[in-house]
């Protein structure tokens, strides 16, 4: 069941969250192109970083997103130098808006200098395994961390997968796991999967260790379609195959439940040490695209989203990151003319 | 490293564990380049059958843990571990019973073998003895199942110091550890606190931290970047293969598992059971997994000449074995080397 999004109107009111680093002047290229490419879009802007994180201002981050339906979002600073912090906001936003799934699809551009050609989705628990946040010392000196994985998790993480798989043409599902060491948590992960792939017969199963599988992904990154995984082994794999296809600047994750969904650039830095003008903004303008694409709104998705691919693979307009020498600005300018071309 | 109370020129008696599999054939071929290059060590070669212990659990006969207590350090092929069977692994068992807590993996490009990522050498070292693999979970209620990993200081202490004691004593400028205290605030916190502390104890060699996603995402772009990298044991075990795919495999890696109790050097491949006693067996982790060995006993120049022989014939693709894309069986392989010993004299 579709969950309603704010519409007043005809125009859709999305949550905004910059963050911190490059994320404000990242949100405000997408601005640019949104109001370029006559989005109807408003944004209803959220302050929620490193310097307005109180529980207050995390509350208020809460109730838009569930008023809206949809945000989009910039990384927060969750340093563990911080004194501030106890849990990072990223995750309790995932756990609070029980986005279980986290989605990367890292297609690689053309014209961009990687090591493989990559076409692969990597679907990641987002809200429980490693990231329980569940920690004691239970003596001085000695802490345990629980890692907690459950049934109706997996189970939901399954459906969203093979449905995933299903609704988008690809053909083959491997989970990743660690089910020989640790046989309870990862073993209930996997066994979920298997169970629920019998009921998907089209799309083919397999599993791997999560040691083997990160060797494999450097050396025969091809081999994979779409990778399901729990939350700790998705963040190395994500990180692993965005890597692989042009780094950190290029892809856009999203977040998804029953009923809210949050869109941001797929690895989640806050790259806070770039300068001004300097970061890459296709990661948070392809964010910004997927967010149409959910909100229904496919010809301004497109328009924008072929505007970013000619710029970098046809114009080949590259920021640093992938090793270009353009400004962020030059990208945005460029994705700009496009647009504009097309009105 | 170790208290190194021997003289480098007396003989050594060393624990050799051929293994399973491919291990008795990669162990013989590691024998053979051994006495070719005049390695003053004496093997004493044990079984490791399992046995029934007093427990009634199955698990390593007592003549090995006798042997290594005795001489201190071995040398070990892989060993099979039968899944579900009801005896633990005995990897395992090595590991715990003479608390080595540091598995140490130096990945570098070979030369003659080039792959998609050039220039690697970096050394993954990681805690072995507790951290995700403590073996502790329980189901909470049916469907709910939570797994702990343990941290502690004691543990993460001595193998932030033992990482930047082998930086030093090889010749490494910097020391990264991997973490992820964002999320795991308290556990991997003590472990970077305790790579922090260590880091402000050894000024002279560089220290920097990083989240394992980012260093993930950084080591397939340019894994250039890092020398020796120190993390608790889940993260050293996805890591140190990682950095293993990206020089060639498994079959090419060198692992030592050093400790209080000894050090145990062992090749990480499996036992190949579709090649075994086919002569087809690549003996290069093993053989370089000896190499560190001989380094860590203080035998540089054997290591430096076997190393040299074993680089120098990967260079050459007729000399390759067939997981390499090469003609040769192990064995010409193995004569190949011994050939580039001798040639280069004592
Ligand atoms: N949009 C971008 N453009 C260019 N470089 C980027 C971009 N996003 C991330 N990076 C780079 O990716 C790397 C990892 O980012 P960063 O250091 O922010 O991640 P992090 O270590 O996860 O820290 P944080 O928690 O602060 O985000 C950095 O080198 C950063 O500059
Ligand atoms: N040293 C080696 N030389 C040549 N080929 C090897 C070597 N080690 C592994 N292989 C090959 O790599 C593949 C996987 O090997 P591996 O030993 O992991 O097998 P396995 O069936 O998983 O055994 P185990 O259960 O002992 O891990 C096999 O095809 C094997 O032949
Ligand atoms: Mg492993
Ligand atoms: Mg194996």
């Amino acid at each position: 069941a579709e969950f309603p999004h704010a519409v007043y109107g005809g125009r859709h009111t999305v949550s905004l969250m910059a963050g911190d680093g490059i994320g404000p002047e990242m949100v405000n290229y997408v601005k640019e192109v949104f109001t370029t490419a006559g989005v109807p879009v408003e944004f209803e802007n959220i302050k929620l970083d490193k310097l307005n994180n109180k529980q207050e201002d995390f509350h208020k981050a809460l109730l838009s997103i569930r008023r809206n339906g949809v945000a989009l979002k910039g990384s927060i600073e969750s340093a563990y130098s911080d004194p501030l912090f106890t849990k990072s906001r990223n995750a309790m936003l995932r756990v609070e808006l029980d986005l279980y799934a986290n989605v990367i699809h890292c297609n690689s551009y053309k014209g961009v200098n990687s090591r493989y050609d990559i076409d692969t989705v990597i679907i990641r628990q987002n809200t429980e395994g490693e990231y329980a946040m569940k920690e004691h010392e239970i003596v001085p000196g000695v802490v345990e961390s629980m890692k907690i994985i459950t049934s109706l998790e997996s189970v939901k993480l399954a459906h969203y997968a093979f449905n995933y798989a299903t609704e988008n043409n690809r053909k083959k599902i491997t989970c990743v796991h660690k089910a020989n060491i640790m046989k309870a948590s990862d073993g209930l992960f996997l066994e979920t999967m298997r169970n629920v792939a019998e009921e998907y017969p089209d799309i083919e199963f397999s599993d791997m260790i999560v040691d083997n599988m990160c060797m494999q992904l450097v050396s025969k990154p091809d081999q994979f379609d779409v990778i399901v995984a729990p939350n700790l082994y998705g963040l190395v794999c994500q990180n692993i195959v965005c890597g692989l296809a042009g780094g950190a600047g290029l892809y856009c994750g999203s977040n998804h439940g029953e009923k809210f969904s949050i869109f941001e650039p797929g690895t989640r830095n806050t790259a806070s040490y770039l300068s001004h003008n300097v970061g890459n903004p296709v990661a948070m303008l392809s964010a910004s695209v997927a967010m149409l694409n959910h909100l229904n709104l496919k010809t301004h998705a497109d328009v924008i989203g072929s505007a970013i691919r000619k710029t970098i693979s046809e114009d080949m307009i590259h920021t640093r990151d992938i090793g270009g020498s353009a400004s962020s600005m030059d990208v945005v300018q460029n994705v700009i003319k496009h647009i504009k071309a097309h009105l | 490293v170790l208290s190194k109370c021997y003289s480098s020129t007396a003989t050594r008696t060393v624990t050799l564990i051929p293994g399973d599999g491919i291990g008795p054939e990669i162990s013989a071929s590691v024998q053979k380049i051994f006495a070719a290059a005049q390695v003053p060590i004496e093997w004493e070669i044990v079984d490791v059958t399992p046995v029934k212990g007093p427990d009634g659990q199955m698990g390593i006969p007592q003549a090995l843990i006798d042997s290594v207590h005795k001489n201190k350090i071995g040398l070990k092929g892989p060993l099979m571990t039968p899944i579900g069977k009801g005896h633990r692994s005995l990897n395992l068992t090595i590991r715990k019973e003479f608390e080595l807590y540091a598995n140490v993996r130096p990945c570098r490009s070979l030369e003659g073998y080039p792959t998609m990522y050039k220039n690697v050498d970096v050394v993954t070292i990681r805690e072995n003895t507790e951290g995700e693999y403590s073996g502790i979970e329980h189901i909470i209620v049916p469907g709910v199942v939570q797994s702990i990993k343990l941290i502690t200081r004691k543990a993460s202490k001595r193998v932030a110091e033992f990482a930047f004691k082998y930086a030093r004593e090889n010749g490494r400028s910097m020391v990264t550890a991997v973490h992820k205290a964002n999320i795991m605030r308290m556990s991997d916190g003590l472990f970077l606190q305790m790579c922090r502390e260590a880091a402000e104890k050894n000024p002279d060699i560089k220290f920097e931290e990083k989240y394992l996603d980012t260093v993930c995402l950084k080591m397939v772009q340019d894994p250039t970047q890092f020398d020796v990298l120190v993390m608790p044991n889940l993260y050293g075990d996805i890591l140190s293969d990682l950095c293993a795919g990206l020089v060639g495999g498994l079959g090419l890696t060198a692992s030592g598992n050093i400790g209080e109790g000894g050090a145990v050097f062992e090749s990480v491949h499996g036992t190949a059971p579709d090649i075994a006693g086919l002569d087809l067996a690549n003996p290069t982790a093993l053989l370089l997994s000896g190499v560190m060995m001989l380094r860590y006993m203080e035998l540089y120049d054997h290591a430096a000449k076997i190393e040299k022989a074993c680089f120098d014939t990967i260079k050459e693709p007729e000399c390759r074995t067939g997981d390499l894309g090469g003609p040769a069986k192990c064995s010409e392989f193995t004569n190949a080397i011994c050939k580039k010993i001798e040639a280069a004299g004592h």
